[in-house]
């Protein structure tokens, strides 16, 4: 074995080089100028747009991103201006973010909070992102959430339902639109009941992680206030691809509803092992036996084909609504893209407008004062009719709609029909509900 | 000098400026300018290539030395992670303490499977530590989830009891992990001309901790411990035969292993404080694996090329789409614009993931020994243009 | 006991897809000693060949009807499939609905050549390297196959309905009725696998094959060219794995990435079964498919909180602890 013997000055070097590395941090101290996190300083601003790009939810992620180009671009003055000409607040006019142009950079959550949490943090450190958003479930929200609060930059949630995320999990700099489980059960009660009566034995199948057990929870509470009976609720692991066996022991527990806590590909399978087992035409009870998908989705009714005729669930948000706002949403973007807009793609676009409009009204975009021009904004013509980002909790209070598969579709898109639109006053709740318990806002953070 | 051949000692020096001077090296191109998509100097990115590098190291000792091919490693990364953050939640926000106990549960954690699963070898072997890890993973996304917070991952949070430091700042935020109380997060940037160069604590902490876990495992390499591996690698039976049992030795390597695992989800842990379940799943498993064999297994600096390559594309491919592609190619006619941006965004952007299938396709079937052996043989030609000496510069040189 | 009775056709159900995939993925290991990762892919491909018939055969001539509006407000779109318009409505419309069934000899041809390319074009390479080279290039082709599946057909499940006289429940024993479309699965599955096994015994080139997996030098000493038979079988077991994802996508929507979803159970279907094992890797699929249904009952995870979600596993552990080569493994594969 020969040993390298270095010499002393050899050494000496390798050492002030080592010893240099080390004490570099120190060396330059503070960080560079900037009142806030990504302060713009040119005549640009920059979103980050972190959707799902692989994995099951890729579809949905594209259909954000879609909706993401469609708003920078109406910030911007191009296309037809969408919902800035019915939206309520007429400070936008269409020459970017307080004169700004807005650019934009995208990343892939692969719905993973790790994933999701590391293209953040590229957007933030190497892109200069002021504010993030998108995403598709509510794992990955409250993650990115999480991070967004940290560094200092604004947080707009994308597509996320669990009553988590602005629940024990909230962050002072994260913003919700989309509805929760809560509002999903509540807004759904009354009309079962007025559907399928008050007396039934829903038997339920959740997801078994965070959001199928808050949505399970919210369901049976509302579902049992109006007189059903719980019978029993089995949790399915994620994973699970066939739900032949957790749908055969359904037919004869004496439940005549089966409430699927379900979202995205465990969902559409679920549903279609549901329909095969024939659960569709049986009668238990003497009642016709239903089925219940409490959060429905259009891109993943499509998924689920013939099988979602019938079925009633909720949704934040539909094309067909024919209020001003939707209207010119739909218009623009069917325009630009030659189909309509899903509810992931609303939420989002209606997100960014809205992060946009908050930033002008405050003057700046420091993000402790787009927090206080978002809390208690009150708003109108985005397709949900008059709207409140709660205070409280950064939650937004809009009607909820009811929807059901339609019988008979007149083209590929037309798959849900609204049968209510639940007023947003019936899906409010106090800001300390026990379902919502247990998170702390904290103070705003500019982050620098 | 530290008990290293000249050889490897060069190795270690090398790998040591590179990572050193990484801030500069992965920021090539100035801040402003069309490649600095390409840019992949800044702390996050930076902190993952090194500590998934010392992930890799730490797998490349059990599967490169005995060809134990665990297909469950990322289990103990997740373990890790776990370990810390609770570290985090409970006593304080320094990270040594939180590092350490992700080692030594990391630790426990493989020596229990290990036990379990080195009964049997070959793909007996790989199925078991599978098993032992998806369900880990399933257990840690549903039913335990009061440990791991399930589908969101732990989080600190501003009711934490941390007894030894503070639950919240003064101002309500949750406090930043630090190491005696330098913050992970604290960075400088320097600005030279059009370039800008980040330096932060975090990275230069985890490339610390990598220095000293490649430093240890050329020092297994070299021992006699390490020719034991290979043995068991080599011919098992031949082994018994001279009276050696290798049980005790691959379960040395398993553990030791499975300890850089946990020392990565340490890190991980440290440096953005969230443990999520998918840490656990086959994929991140299957990853490990694929970034030493595509780095070159058995080799020293191999998995952690392959790491670095993976991570790449991870986070840099992802990000470019349509409108970048179209502002790069602005200058050509529309039509050549058009056609080539329809080309390129089936490999970027949500397609990074094709592009990663190709690399590994085009790599084992052209380079058999990995992204080492291209080195090599870059490293040939330039040596034989230049005529000069031989076996030296081979500073990656495989194991065997 | 109806439950318990359920709980077995589930099994059995879930049981043939595992065994059908394992069965494929141990004849590519037995004759050719690859470790095949894209194994999943294929019965993936095999699922999208069913849902290409399907798009294929409802090829539509689009004609504008001024009366009904679209989304936009212009005039919408009638789609009229060319089958139709060729057959008349009535045999049209019953070719689309048995389009799956009719995927089955589109598949065929289709997984041979898919088969025959790989193996002659990739897999050929990687006989003699070691087993780590083979699960890297086979992943990174998995993910060239899954990702390209993607970007033409989209990320969401793409639903291949089964024909309407198979759609419903079928009465199986008095008082207890079950999908129709799984039953026929699970008989097509004993089908496949009854076939390849026969194919295997009582043929000379299954013959040759069988002495080939035993022992290839003396095979080839003896003046065989067993490379071209073992160029078929990887073709054999792709169609295999293709027909069992023709057959899945009624029972569940096919997407892109289902080829992984199988791929890890296959794998410890396989191991389980024992390297190197045909019918071990039919019994291993079907013992683990019965299992996880058990498994999955309201009663047992009342009692072992969780044990649906870690059961496959758990069995796994225990039988390869038991018994080291797996249920019939052959001594010294892969150990």
């Amino acid at each position: 074995m020969s040993k390298n013997n270095l010499t002393r000055r050899g050494v000496l070097k390798s050492g002030a080089g080592i010893g240099a590395g080390v004490a570099l941090p120190t060396i330059f101290t503070a960080s560079s100028a900037g009142a806030f996190t990504n302060e713009p300083t040119g005549n640009t601003v920059t979103l980050g747009f972190n959707v799902p790009q692989s994995g099951p939810y890729a579809d949905e992620g594209a259909d954000e991103l879609r909706a993401y180009e469609l708003a920078v671009e109406h910030l911007n003055g191009g296309g037809d201006g969408g919902m800035l000409n019915t939206f309520s607040s007429k400070v936008l006019d269409g020459t970017g973010i307080l004169g700004k142009k807005v650019e934009y950079v995208t990343g892939d959550t692969q719905t993973k909070s790790d994933a999701a949490r590391a293209s953040a943090q590229s957007m933030i450190q190497k892109d200069g992102a002021i504010m993030i958003t998108g995403g598709s479930s509510s794992g990955v929200a409250v993650a990115v959430q999480g991070l967004c609060q940290e560094a200092g930059v604004i947080f707009m949630a994308g597509l996320t339902h669990s009553n988590d995320t602005t629940g024990k999990d909230k962050k002072a700099n994260g913003f919700r639109h989309f509805f929760n489980a809560y509002m999903s059960a509540a807004a759904l009660a009354p009309v079962l009941k007025n559907l399928y009566g008050d007396d039934r034995k829903a038997y339920h199948l959740t997801a078994d992680y965070t959001w199928g057990w808050t949505q399970q929870e919210s369901i049976a509470a509302a579902t049992e206030a109006m007189g059903w009976e719980t019978v029993n609720n089995v949790l399915t692991p994620l994973a699970q691809t066939d739900f032949s066996s957790y749908i055969a022991p359904v037919l004869d527990s004496g439940a005549d509803v089966l409430v699927l806590n379900h979202y995205g590909g465990n969902m559409v399978n679920s549903l279609t092992n549901a329909v095969q087992f024939g659960l569709r035409n049986k009668q238990v009870n003497g009642k016709n036996f239903e089925i219940v998908v409490p959060l429905f989705s259009r891109l993943m009714a499509r998924g689920a084909g013939e099988n979602i005729k019938g079925i009633v669930g909720s949704t934040n948000w539909h094309w067909s609504l024919q209020d001003e706002g939707s209207k010119a949403f739909v218009k623009s973007f069917g325009t630009k893209y030659g189909f309509p807009p899903s509810q992931a793609a609303h939420t989002c676009y209606v997100q960014t407008l809205l992060y946009a409009d908050a930033v002008t009204r405050a003057k700046s975009f420091n993000p402790c004062d787009v927090v206080a021009a978002l809390e208690g904004f009150e708003f109108d013509g985005m397709g949900n009719g008059p709207t409140l980002y709660r205070a409280e909790d950064h939650q937004c209070f809009k009607d909820v709609l009811v929807v059901k598969g339609k019988e008979n579709p007149t083209s590929e898109f037309d798959l849900l029909e609204v049968v209510e639109v639940t007023p947003a006053a019936q899906v409010t709740y106090p800001a300390d509900h026990p379902m919502f318990a247990g998170g702390n806002l904290g103070t705003c953070n500019p982050g620098a | 000098m530290f008990g290293l051949e000249k050889k490897d000692l060069n190795l270690l020096i090398i790998v040591a400026l590179l990572t050193m001077l990484a801030p500069f090296i992965l920021n090539p191109f100035p801040t402003d300018s069309a490649l600095a998509q390409f840019n992949a100097g800044y702390p996050d990115l930076m902190q993952r290539f090194v500590i998934y590098g010392i992930f890799a190291i730490g797998f490349n000792i059990l599967f490169g030395l005995t060809g134990y091919l665990s297909f469950g490693h990322a289990a103990f990364l997740g373990v890790g992670s776990y370990s810390a953050v609770w570290m985090f939640k409970l006593l304080s926000m320094n990270v040594l303490p939180a590092l350490v106990l992700s080692v030594i549960i990391a630790g426990a954690f493989s020596w229990l499977i290990g036990f379990i699963s080195l009964r049997r070898t070959g793909i007996y072997f790989s199925i078991l530590t599978l098993a032992f890890a998806q369900m880990s993973f399933a257990l840690a996304y549903s039913v335990l989830t009061p440990i791991t917070n399930g589908e969101t991952g732990l989080q600190i949070t501003l009711d934490d009891p941390r007894i030894l430091g503070m639950s919240a700042t003064a101002d309500g935020s949750i406090p930043v992990t630090n190491i005696f109380g330098l913050e992970m997060r604290a960075a400088t940037d320097l600005v030279i001309g059009p370039w800008s160069f980040t330096f932060s604590v975090g990275y230069y902490l985890c490339a610390l901790v990598m220095l000293v876990a490649f430093y240890l495992s050329i020092r297994i390499f070299r021992s006699p411990f390490g020719m034991m591996l290979r043995a068991i690698k080599s011919n098992q039976t031949r082994m018994n035969y001279t009276g050696l049992n290798p049980k005790p030795y691959t379960l040395a390597a398993f553990v030791i292993s499975g300890m850089y695992a946990g020392l990565a989800g340490g890190l991980l842990a440290c440096m953005d404080p969230l443990a999520g379940a998918e840490r656990m799943q086959w994929t991140a498993s299957g990853e490990v694996v694929l970034m030493t064999i595509l780095g070159g297994a058995g080799t020293l600096i191999g998995p952690v090329l392959g790491a670095g390559m993976i991570k790449y594309f991870e986070n840099i491919f992802s990000k470019i789409n349509e409108a970048t592609l179209h502002s790069w190619f602005d200058v050509l006619p529309d039509p050549m614009e058009n056609g080539l941006v329809w080309v390129l965004e089936h490999f970027v952007g949500a397609g990074w993931h094709l592009t990663l299938g190709v690399i590994f396709m085009l790599v084992v079937t052209f380079l058999p020994g990995g992204l080492v052996e291209g080195g090599q043989r870059i490293g040939r030609l330039f040596n034989r243009t230049k005529a000069a000496k031989d076996d030296e510069s081979a500073a990656t040189k495989p194991a065997e | 006991m109806d439950a318990i009775l359920l709980q077995i056709f589930n099994g059995l159900d879930k049981g043939s897809a595992y065994a059908l995939i394992a069965l494929g993925l141990t004849l590519i290991f037995g004759t050719l000693g690859v470790v095949n990762f894209a194994h999943g892919a294929l019965f993936m491909i095999g699922a999208f060949c069913s849902v290409t018939l399907q798009r294929l055969l409802t090829l539509s001539h689009e004609t504008l009807d001024p009366t009904k509006l679209d989304f936009l407000g212009n005039p919408s779109k009638i789609k009229t499939p060319y089958i139709v318009e060729w057959f008349g409505a009535d045999a049209g419309n019953t070719i689309i609905d048995w389009s799956v069934p009719l995927a089955i000899l589109f598949a065929i041809p289709i997984m041979l050549a898919i088969g025959y390319v790989m193996e002659r074009g990739l897999i050929k390479h990687f006989y003699k390297r070691p087993h780590a080279d083979q699960i890297l290039v086979t992943f990174g082709l998995a993910i060239v196959l899954q990702e390209l599946v993607k970007h033409y057909y989209g990320a969401n499940p793409i639903q291949t309905p089964a024909p309407d006289a198979l759609s419903g429940v079928m009465q199986i024993l008095p008082g207890v009725v079950y999908p129709a479309w799984r039953v026929v699965y699970f008989c097509f599955s004993l089908a496949i696998i009854g076939g390849v096994f026969a194919f295997l015994q009582f043929t000379t080139f299954g013959m040759v094959v069988r002495a080939g997996m035993a022992d290839r030098e003396t095979v080839g000493l003896l003046g065989i060219d067993i490379d071209r038979r073992f160029t078929l079988m990887f073709g054999i077991a792709a169609s295999v794995a293709g027909l069992a994802g023709v057959m899945y996508g009624p029972i569940n929507a096919p997407n892109y990435h289902m080829g992984m979803d199988f791929l890890v159970l296959s794998f410890v279907v396989v191991v389980v079964g024992g390297m190197g094992s045909l019918p071990g890797a039919v019994l291993a699929g079907f013992l683990l498919g019965i299992l996880e249904s058990f498994a999955s009952m309201r009663e047992i995870i009342t009692l072992i909180p969780g044990i649906n979600q870690i059961i496959i596993y758990l069995v796994a552990i225990v039988i390869l602890l038991v018994r080291p080569r797996g249920l019939m493994g052959r001594k010294g594969v892969m150990e």
